[in-house]
Order: C-alpha cells, then sequence, then structure tokens
C-alpha cells in the first residue's frame, strides 16, 4: 500500500481505531467507513470470515461480538471498538486440531462448498453454548438465519446436537443421534 | 487386507481446513491489489450515446478507466460461441464491455481500476452515461409475438429452434383411444452460489506470462480463451481454480466480460488485478436458468400406455447464447425420461429476451422436461381414474440398453444404459407408505387438514465426454500426488478420487492427496458441469491408478526378482502374493524409478549409479520408458450413462392462507455403484433443497422495463433452514456398462424432479391441475378461486390419490 495523500485522506476520512479480535489487540489505520469484515480479511487477513451478499441477510460473515453473533459486513470496524471480535479463526484454527464445532462439523458432513461454513460455526457455537440441549427443531431454528446453497441443511442441524454432544452437555433423547457412521 | 475404500462413508478429508477458516477461496487470495469495479447498464435496451469519464479520473486512487475502444485486439471481439449447435439460427453474444448498445440491466459498460474496491466503486458512481432507449422484451410471450426485436437486423428472437422426433408422432396420435393437451410454464431462477463469481489476473512482465485464478467451473477453458483473445501462446497462460465457493452451473461458462477486461487490464499495467463479483452484480449480470413456456399433447390407451407424445416449448435464453442451447436441448431430450415412448416428437424455439442469459443450473433444462412429462403422467392417471404409479408402470423402460433415439448435448444418442424402475418404485412406495396414505389423508381430513401426495421420476444423462484426465505420481516418501483436471466446488473430490486412487494402487488413502483445476499440472480437461465430475474424472483416475501399479510393479517385479504377476499392493507395501517376506515400500520402487546422480537425501542415495549393480547391455531408463513413478491416463466414454431416481412428498396446504408445507420428503436414488454414500446424500439433500425453492419460493422478478425487482437476498426468497424438509433416503445400485468403475453421475439428481414432485403433491391435496411453479400461497390461494368459479378444471375421475386405505405410515420423521 503507498502512503496517502493529503487529498485522499479529505476524500476518504481515516481514523486510527483498537480492535480486539481473537484475544489480540490491534492498533489499526483504517477508513473510517470500511466494514468490519473487510478489516478482518485484508487488515489482519482474517480470511475465514467470508462475505456472501453484503447486505446482512446470508450469515456468511457472522463473527461473535462479546459472545453474540453479528453480521460483520453491517457494521464499520471502528464500531467494533471496545468490544471482543470472535471470528472462525478464533473458535479453532488448526485443521490439524479442531474447536468441537468444527468437528461436530466435519463428523456430520455439514458442509460442501464449505463458504457459507464460517458463519454457521460462529452462530452455532454460540447458540450451544446458550441452549446446551437443542432439540432437532431448535437447532433447525438456531441455524434459520444463514443460508447455505449446498447442504440443504440437514445435516448442519445434526452438526448443531453433534456440538452439543461434543460439549458433553447433551442428554440422553435430544442431540448426536444421527450422525453418519464413518469409517475413518 | 486393506479394507475397500470405494462405497465407504469417508470423512471428508478437504473439512478440517475449511472448517477452521483455512480454505482459500477467490477473494483470499492476492490481499492488497488492485481492484476492478464495473460500470453497468441500468436500462434494459439501449443505445449508448455518449460516455463521460471524467469525474471518475478525477477521483484519488483511480489507476485506469475503460471502456470498449480501449480493448486490445481480439479482446474487442464479441464474446466467443462457445458450443455451437445445428439449431441455433441466429448465435449473438456480448462484448467484455459493451459496445454502443446494451441489452441487458447489468451489461457491463465501463471497467475501473483503483487502488481498493472502495475508491473503484466511488469512482465507477462518477461515470455519466447518457443512452437512447429501445423498448425492452420480457418474457416469453413478448419474445414470441415479435412485435418488438431485441437483437437489430433480426425479423424476430428465434435463437435455435430444433425439432426431433422418433417414430411416427401424428399416426400415433391418430391411434389413440384417449388425448390430452397440456399448457405449462415454469419460472426463472439461478444458481445463486454463496460465493459469487471473481477473478485475479497477475501479469508477469519478466516472462510476459499471464497467472489466472478465477471461480470457475472450467480452468482450462478459461486459459484456451484468454490466451486466444488476448492474442499470447498458450503456454504462458495459466489458470489456476482456488477453493470454490459453490457453482451449480453458472461458472461455467467462460470468458465472462469480467475475467476477459481484468485480464486484459492486468497485462496493460504490468499488475496484478482483481474483481469480485457483489450479490447485486451475480442477481443482475451472471446467469439465470428455468424460464420456459410448454406445449403438450399425448395419445394413450385405457390402461395409460403413451403411445405418441407431442412437445413444444419456448425458452427464455435471455441476452445472449455464449453457452449455446444446452438447456433447451437438454430439455428435449429428457422428456420421455424412464418410459417407453416409441412416438416421441418434440420441437423449441430458444427466444431472445432483454434479461441476463441463461445458461445451466444444476439439472441444466432436465427439470423442465421432467415437469411436462410427470405433470402428463399424472393428468392421464386423472383421466383414466387410475393409480399414479399403476400408469407409471404401465409405461416403464424394462429392458436395458434402451436407445431413446435422440440426439444428446455430447452429439451422441441417447440411451438409457442401466436402471431397473419397477425396483426403484417399489422402494419408493414402501419409504413413502404409498398404499397407506389415503387412510392418512381421512385422519388429517377428520382433523380438519388437507394433504396431498406428489411423485416424480426422471432420468438424468450424466458423465458427458468428450474426455477427463488423470495424472498420478508417486514420490520417493510414498507421498501420493493426484491431479485431475476438472473443478472442485463441494463435491468432495479430494476425498472421493482418494478412495478410487487408495483402492486401485493399493495404498493407505492417508497418503493420496488429490488437487484439481490446476493447468500448471494438467491442462487437458473439459470441466465440472452434468454430473460428470465422479464419472470421467474418477475413471479417469482409476485408469491411470492402474497404469502407476502395472509401472511399479515391473520396477519391483526387478528388484524383488519375482514375475510382476505375482506381486501385490497392499497399504503402499509390494510383496510377492502368499510370500511377504520378499517386499518392498512403494516408496523405494518410487526411488528405483528415477536413476539419479546425486543423492540429496538417504532415499535418494539407493538410486544412485553407484548404489546398485548396474547391467552394461542396458541404459538406466530403457527406451519407450520414462522416470519417475509417474503416469498420466485419460477416460473417453462412447456415451453418456443415464442415471435415474424417484421423488415422493406429503405436503400439507392451509385451507385458509393456502400456506404450503412439506411434510415428508423421500427420495430413491439410482446412481450405480456410490464411492462414498455419504457425499452422494449430501448431493440429494443439497439438490432437494434448491428443488424446493424453485417450486415454492424463487422466481426471478422482471418488471415489463427489464428491470430486476428482487435482487438481493432480502427480496429473493432462497430457503433457509425452516423452508427445507428432512429428506429421507433409498438407493439402488445398478452399475453402468459404459464406464470401469460402473458408477452414473449424483450431482444434479436432487433437483430434477422436485418442482414436479411438489406440484403433484398440491395437485392431489388441492383437487385441480397444477400447470406452472414456482407456487407460492396467493398464487394458490388464486387458482383455489378460479377452480371455485369453474375456470379450473377439477380431476375426471374424481380420485386423484392413491390406493386403499390402510393404517397410516410413518407420517414426519424422528
Amino acid at each position: 500500500m503507498t502512503q496517502m495523500s493529503a487529498a485522499e485522506a479529505a476524500a476518504e476520512p481515516r481514523s486510527t481505531i483498537r480492535l480486539s479480535v481473537n484475544g489480540k489487540d490491534h492498533v489499526l489505520d483504517v477508513p473510517d467507513r470500511k466494514l468490519l469484515s473487510d478489516v478482518l480479511r485484508q487488515d489482519l487477513e482474517l480470511t475465514g470470515t467470508h462475505v456472501g451478499c453484503e447486505h446482512g441477510v446470508c450469515g456468511a460473515c457472522t463473527v461473535q461480538l462479546d459472545g453474540d453473533p453479528i453480521r460483520s459486513c453491517l457494521i464499520f470496524a471502528a464500531s467494533a471498538q471496545s468490544h471482543e471480535v470472535t471470528t472462525v479463526e478464533g473458535i479453532g484454527d488448526d485443521p490439524e486440531n479442531p474447536a468441537d464445532v468444527q468437528q461436530a462439523f466435519i463428523d456430520s458432513h455439514g458442509l460442501q462448498c464449505g463458504f457459507c461454513t464460517p458463519g454457521f460455526i460462529t452462530t452455532i457455537d454460540a447458540f450451544v453454548n446458550e441452549n446446551p440441549h437443542p432439540s432437532e427443531e431448535e437447532a433447525r431454528e438456531a441455524i434459520s438465519g444463514n443460508l447455505c446453497r449446498c447442504t440443504g441443511y440437514q445435516n448442519i442441524v445434526k452438526a448443531v446436537q453433534r456440538t452439543a454432544e461434543l460439549r458433553g452437555g447433551c442428554g440422553q433423547d435430544c442431540c448426536g443421534k444421527d450422525a453418519p457412521e464413518v469409517s475413518q | 487386507m486393506t479394507t475397500r475404500m470405494f462405497g465407504q462413508k469417508i470423512k471428508r478429508r478437504e473439512d478440517p481446513r475449511l472448517v477452521t477458516g483455512n480454505g482459500r477461496y477467490l477473494d483470499d487470495l492476492a490481499n492488497g491489489s488492485v481492484a476492478a469495479a464495473f460500470v453497468r447498464s441500468p436500462h434494459a435496451h439501449a443505445d449508448i450515446v455518449d460516455i463521460d469519464v471524467t469525474g471518475a479520473i478525477d477521483v484519488e486512487g483511480v489507476i485506469a478507466v475503460w471502456t470498449h475502444e480501449d480493448l486490445p485486439g481480439q479482446a474487442a471481439d464479441r464474446l466467443p460461441m462457445l458450443i455451437p449447435h445445428p439449431s441455433i439460427v441466429a448465435p449473438h453474444t456480448g462484448f467484455a464491455l459493451a459496445q454502443d448498445h446494451v441489452n441487458f440491466v447489468g451489461e457491463p459498460i465501463v471497467m475501473v481500476i483503483a487502488r481498493d474496491r472502495y475508491i473503484a466503486e466511488d469512482a465507477a458512481g462518477r461515470i455519466e452515461v447518457d443512452y437512447e432507449f429501445l423498448d425492452p422484451i420480457v418474457g416469453v410471450e413478448q419474445s414470441r409475438e415479435g412485435q418488438r426485436i431485441v437483437h437489430a437486423g433480426m425479423d424476430d428472437n428465434v435463437a435455435a429452434h430444433y425439432v426431433q422426433e422418433v417414430g411416427d408422432v401424428a399416426s400415433g396420435l391418430d391411434r389413440a383411444p384417449h388425448t390430452l393437451d397440456l399448457d405449462l410454464e415454469f419460472e426463472r431462477s439461478a444458481c445463486m452460489p454463496m460465493e459469487g463469481k471473481g477473478v485475479i489476473a497477475a501479469w508477469n512482465r519478466e516472462d510476459e506470462s499471464l497467472q489466472v485464478h478465477s471461480s470457475t467451473q472450467t480452468s482450462t477453458g478459461l486459459r484456451a480463451a484468454l490466451a486466444a483473445r488476448l492474442e499470447i501462446p498458450l503456454t504462458r497462460v495459466e489458470v489456476i481454480t482456488p477453493d470454490v465457493g459453490g457453482a451449480f452451473g453458472v461458472k461455467i461458462n467462460h470468458p465472462w466480460p469480467e475475467e476477459l477486461a481484468v485480464a486484459c487490464a492486468a497485462r496493460a499495467l504490468g499488475t496484478t488485478v482483481k474483481w469480485t463479483e457483489d450479490r447485486r452484480e451475480h442477481f443482475i449480470s451472471s446467469a439465470h436458468e428455468r424460464a420456459q413456456t410448454q406445449s403438450v399433447k399425448v395419445g394413450f390407451d385405457d390402461d395409460g400406455r403413451i403411445l405418441s407424445l407431442d412437445v413444444k416449448f419456448w425458452h427464455d435464453n435471455g441476452a445472449y447464447i455464449p453457452y449455446g442451447v444446452i438447456v433447451p436441448l437438454n430439455t428435449s431430450t429428457h422428456v420421455t425420461g424412464p418410459y417407453n415412448i416409441a412416438n416421441y416428437r418434440v420441437e423449441y424455439w430458444s427466444l431472445y429476451t432483454n434479461t441476463v442469459m441463461v445458461t445451466p443450473y444444476r439439472g441444466a433444462g432436465r427439470a423442465h422436461a421432467v415437469f411436462m412429462m410427470e405433470r402428463t403422467v399424472d393428468a392421464i392417471a386423472d383421466e383414466l381414474g387410475m393409480d399414479r404409479t399403476q400408469v407409471r408402470l404401465n409405461n416403464f423402460v424394462r429392458e436395458f440398453p434402451h436407445p431413446m433415439g435422440v440426439t444428446m448435448q455430447d452429439g451422441a444418442e441417447g440411451c438409457l444404459d442401466s436402471g431397473d424402475f419397477v425396483t426403484s418404485l417399489d422402494k419408493l412406495k414402501a419409504l413413502v407408505g404409498w398404499d397407506d396414505f389415503e387412510a392418512y389423508r381421512d385422519q388429517a381430513r377428520a382433523e380438519g387438514r388437507t394433504v396431498g401426495l406428489g411423485i416424480g421420476c426422471y432420468v438424468e444423462s450424466t458423465g458427458a465426454g468428450p474426455y477427463e484426465g488423470g495424472h498420478i505420481e508417486v514420490e520417493s516418501s510414498g507421498r501420493v500426488n493426484v491431479w485431475t483436471g476438472l473443478t472442485t466446488h463441494g463435491q468432495a473430490h479430494a476425498t472421493v478420487f482418494a478412495q478410487i486412487v487408495a483402492d486401485a494402487l493399493g495404498v493407505p488413502i492417508d497418503t493420496v492427496h488429490v488437487a484439481t483445476g490446476d493447468t500448471r499440472k494438467l491442462p487437458y480437461s473439459v470441466g465440472t458441469w452434468g454430473s460428470r465430475g465422479a464419472v470421467m474424472a474418477g475413471n479417469a483416475l482409476h485408469l491411470t491408478a492402474q497404469k502407476v501399479k502395472a509401472k511399479a510393479l515391473t520396477i519391483a517385479g526387478e528388484s524383488l526378482e519375482a514375475d510382476p504377476e505375482d506381486l501385490e499392493i497392499i497399504d503402499g507395501i509390494i510383496s510377492v502374493k502368499g510370500d511377504p517376506s520378499a517386499a518392498m515400500p512403494l516408496a523405494a520402487v518410487s526411488v528405483l524409478s528415477n536413476p539419479l546422480r546425486y543423492a540429496f537425501d538417504e532415499s535418494a542415495k539407493a538410486a544412485t549409479q553407484f548404489a546398485k549393480e548396474s547391467n552394461a547391455e542396458e541404459p538406466s531408463v530403457k527406451p519407450g520408458e520414462q522416470p519417475g513413478l509417474e503416469e498420466q491416463e485419460f477416460f473417453s466414454p462412447l456415451r453418456s450413462t443415464v442415471a435415474n431416481g424417484m421423488h415422493a412428498a406429503i405436503v400439507e396446504t392451509d385451507p385458509e392462507t393456502a400456506d404450503i408445507t412439506i411434510l415428508r420428503y423421500c427420495v430413491v436414488h439410482d446412481c450405480g455403484p456410490m464411492i462414498n454414500p455419504m457425499v452422494v446424500e449430501g448431493q440429494v439433500h443439497g439438490g432437494v433443497a434448491q428443488g424446493v425453492g424453485g417450486a415454492l419460493y424463487e422466481r426471478m422478478a422482471y418488471d415489463e422495463d427489464g428491470q430486476l425487482l428482487n435482487a438481493s437476498f432480502m427480496d429473493f426468497l432462497m430457503p433457509f433452514a425452516s423452508e427445507i424438509p428432512y429428506v429421507e433416503t433409498d438407493h439402488l445400485e445398478t452399475p453402468s456398462p459404459l464406464n470401469p468403475l460402473g458408477i452414473k453421475g449424483a450431482g444434479e439428481a436432487g433437483t430434477i424432479p422436485t418442482a414436479t414432485t411438489i406440484a403433484s403433491a398440491i395437485e392431489d391435496a388441492e383437487g385441480f391441475p397444477i400447470r406452472a411453479m414456482p407456487l407460492d400461497p396467493s398464487t394458490l390461494w388464486e387458482l383455489r378461486n378460479k377452480h371455485a368459479a369453474g375456470e379450473v378444471p377439477g380431476p375426471k375421475a374424481g380420485g386423484l390419490g392413491s390406493a386403499d386405505s390402510a393404517p397410516p405410515s410413518t407420517a414426519g420423521h424422528k
């Protein structure tokens, strides 16, 4: 990136912001209008947060703000100051050692192309924290704010219940009964 | 003994990367590169009078502003007609940037390159284009009338016209004791992958080469097109497909205007340029599918046997046809489905309109065909008062192979090569509880509820040629690298191809690493479309692995002083059958396969000149052989293999609001032996969900000016989890004789019969014919009113339902 000229600065107001993302503090000089999703992806190179519609419907860009799922395409990065942002990488960034909710997606065949998946993972992580015993209906309801065009959602519903099971909060009659048998 | 990987529900090997945010999709790459944005036509039909870019050039951070006249050489020509076909009478394609004229809202006119996308869009917003308006042509009816013409110089709007006839339809209709006429409508929808299109072009000034990343379904196709249009040697262009966030057909067209314009700009600027499509761009300027107006005349006997079928349809192909007539052609060749119909005639007109073009969307014309046939079969059952499954049974093809008599999209005659429709129907009836449904209906009626049962049968030609290839290399570490040229967008290729190679080569699946869609390693490929990935690349890799194995056994045979015929490979160890003591690892064979001068590590030392006795009479690499345990092989089938399936649905319609709820959805599917049943079921689930979207929710709402009124996820009703039913599946695995693995394609199966199955169920619930999809509650409510007023005929035989009453089945699921 080249240095900004004065004219540019006038055309595109910028500010120094402090962002706390996945437990790390960052001081960034960004345009005021830059979306949180773009700052995460471009300035912090956390490209696991995907942008599917840029109008807040699809949920691919969902991150947690102080533990609650929000659309990172609908707020400015500057507005996320003084909050703790958690992206999919903050849930778990190691393919060799995925977090429980990520393992639940693997176990349940809960993804195909994988583009919407990070938004589901941040959503489900927060949901299962609040509801450790989701019924199938509750699991389906929980993911009904995110779009997926590949899976038909059936195995994502399973992944919600599998997450609860892996997290140890699940009783006998609610979740995890439908995970596919896998040989490896 | 090693477990056979083929047929196992292996967990996906791509998942750990994708679930942890380590996927690399197009927009994740080349961070910090300059960005392109496009000025697109806000008008559906207009001449461009003037383009004033002054306002854009003044924006700080803008690097270049291009109109059509800035495109160099052949890049300024019309985009290619990719798939010529004899039915095309008036081929029209657009330009990378519009020249003097626009034909749909969304057509690109100006490209702005700037420091980042925000600046590029600022600048694009300051460009002023003056238009002289022309009357737009929107929809089949207006196009067919021909009062207004999309493309100047034409007398009508017919892009293509085609007739195919098998047998003698006229005399078949004359002979038939019964005839019926049906008029049908099918609406526009679109693939809508969660990731839109995108391209990154990087020009290397030092060797004057172009490296392109694109979210495409064909890296080889794009490579060839870009080399031709940029007029540079093919060898200086490479195209790499990164992780692709869904495609479903829309990413098969190439080169997209943006791919060509961005590549030209990268070369002109000597830098890396990125364009990532936003959602509105994807809605208005990529491609749609599905819209057809259809007319069916059918003649049949007292048993519902179809004696003659005469079909006409009018297909809305939008403003241009770069991808030819694949969609209407597929419709025309899939109508007869699983039925033995001796006399069949189909005639189509593919029509220009001032809307975004139509290219394949999962199913690619087949859903339309199945809608025509299955609505017709239900109408026959109603006319005769027969059970709908009995009419189907009376018409099923029962002997295979069954030549279809029509020419398919691959230029070969269609042929049902395998299947067992009677067994499939038995399975479906058992799964949904067909024979128990009347009791369930009575029970529901007693509770004040209205329910209906529907069915849809289909066949799908899959795995079309001309070919795909495999390239396998065994490294001296024992790592097995596998490449195929076609691309991946969610199909689990890294898993299912590894299963095939692990079996054929005899190695642990963990050692197999699959990469796809990269022209640097395998420049010969066609692409991923038409449910062909597993059939084509899967068989190519099976053959390649066998070739690698043969070479490995020959080398090992020399080393172990054994006949290669007596050797086997299990878990990556080659041994004499029955004598495990005479053994060596495949990794060691890889070392021996490449005679070396330099010992860069311990294993390499074994391959150097003084490590073994040399035979003075033979060179290290014998004539006709190549160094390295590495082979390439291709698979090219005679014709497409035809998969099949049957769906059933139980719906409930609200007596007051006309709201439609799917209570159960059942699928019986035959794609031959399944490489990975978990993956196949996932494909079916996703396909059904897209089918449900197309049946009940999705419609592209163009107004009479050619404006797409619902170009956002707020307004275009793509289903969430709350709208999609639980899908119950069963499988039949009849092998295809057309390829070594016996497999048939599975990718599109879920989508193809969904609209007609749900139409069938709503028809059964409501008691009047459903002839148009999608069907939303307000449309159903209006249909009810028309039916009550006698404007829509009711069922003739008074029993659209199924057979005798019995105890209710397990409606609902756990």
